[in-house]
């Protein structure tokens, strides 16, 4: 098969080189502008790596696998957070064949494009994004059927590779700090939907408030962004209703 | 976890009861200005159909008692996320907000319900 050309009507302003604008530094930091050449199914990602190993070999990046299954390239592109693995220069190039590339937002900047991830995943711990179980390895299986209603909601947000996409697109993570986040709220609805699971009243506990689920305004950044397509949105507004419910009753 | 966030908790659930009463009170407030300002309406002609109505009265001290639950808990989030006010001032700023909507709606319901409460 042909490889895919890499042109789109946007990029005609360039069709041989693409100018590119990555951030160097920490939190305080510039932009710093190289000249790349274009190539076919050219992805963000293999342009900072031409970058890194032809212009600046002193260029802070971070990646794995190169195909979409590791959330480790994820970084701001032309403005939103995005896995540049598996982004197509053609869909996000301008019309004067120019790309901004920046580190995730809503994170501290180690250098250049490297955020530090350690705040991310301390929230999924604190939102006990751990399974805890009651049985032992002499014990049988536990059934779960596939059609419950439980297994289908944690089914539907258990593909989280924890990228950070959607943690870099909420509005509220940038308004409150403390704010767990869409990821670590998706993680803690999958547990709440898993019936073998033995914390779940301090899981509810974790995830209520005004730093957990109850602060999230619906705006959908989270599930709008998500490369997985996962809908954090919607797990968050199940754990408001599990959540309000056990407080009004007196279960927390 | 700490009884401030279960507390929270609890308002966010207040604020989405009162959002369910709040619907319902602008939908029938909205239909009946409509029915009643047909063929042009005086402030005469509402007190004559309000004064002495309990169901009117009843109607929108309801409503004003679902704004009064409902204001506060947004108001105090958007004092604390957009105007970086801390927690505990912005819930006691908001609170005292929520007390002068209770008390001046409740005064307005008052004065169009009850002949001879409040001149027109």
């Amino acid at each position: 098969m042909a490889p895919m050309q890499a042109s789109s009507p946007t990029s005609t302003a360039s069709e041989t080189s693409l100018k590119v604008a990555v951030w160097r530094g920490r939190t305080d930091g510039a932009f710093s502008h190289y000249e790349v050449p274009r190539q076919a199914s050219q992805t963000v990602l293999d342009v900072i790596t031409f970058i890194q190993r032809r212009l600046e070999p002193s260029l802070g990046y971070r990646y794995a696998c190169r195909v979409g299954m590791c959330g480790s390239c994820a970084m701001t592109v032309n403005g939103k957070a995005r896995w540049t693995c598996r982004t197509h220069v053609a869909k996000v190039v301008d019309a004067h064949g120019a790309i901004e590339v920046a580190p995730l937002a809503n994170l501290p900047v180690i250098k250049d494009l490297v955020t530090d991830m350690t705040v991310f995943f301390d929230k999924w711990a604190a939102a006990k994004g751990q399974f805890k179980g009651a049985t032992t390895r002499n014990d049988d299986f536990a059934q779960v059927a596939p059609a419950s209603p439980a297994r289908e909601a944690a089914n539907a947000g258990i593909e989280c590779i924890g990228c950070a996409v959607c943690y870099a697109s909420c509005d509220v993570v940038g308004w409150q700090p403390d704010y767990l986040g869409p990821a670590a709220l998706n993680r803690a609805w999958t547990l709440v939907n898993d019936v073998r699971d033995v914390q779940q009243r301090e899981r509810l506990r974790a995830v209520a408030g005004d730093a957990g689920c109850h602060s999230c305004h619906t705006q959908g950044s989270c599930t709008e962004h998500c490369p997985k397509h996962l809908t954090p949105t919607l797990s968050i507004a199940g754990l408001k209703r599990v959540v309000g419910k056990a407080a009004i009753r007196g279960q927390l | 976890m700490t009884n401030a966030s279960i507390a929270q908790a609890k308002r966010w659930y207040w604020q989405r009861i009162s959002a369910m009463v709040l619907a319902l009170c602008v939908l029938v407030h909205l239909a009946v200005m409509i029915y009643a300002v047909r063929g042009g309406l005086s402030a005469a002609e509402i007190l004559g159909r309000t004064q002495g109505s309990w169901a009117f009265g009843a109607f929108y001290a309801v409503f004003v008692v679902a704004c009064a639950v409902h204001v506060p808990v947004g108001l105090a989030n958007i004092a604390r996320e957009w105007w970086g006010v801390g927690a505990r001032p912005a819930l006691w700023g908001a609170r005292l907000f929520g007390l002068i909507l209770l008390l001046t709606g409740l005064r307005a319901v008052w004065a169009v319900v009850v002949p001879g409460g409040v001149a027109a």
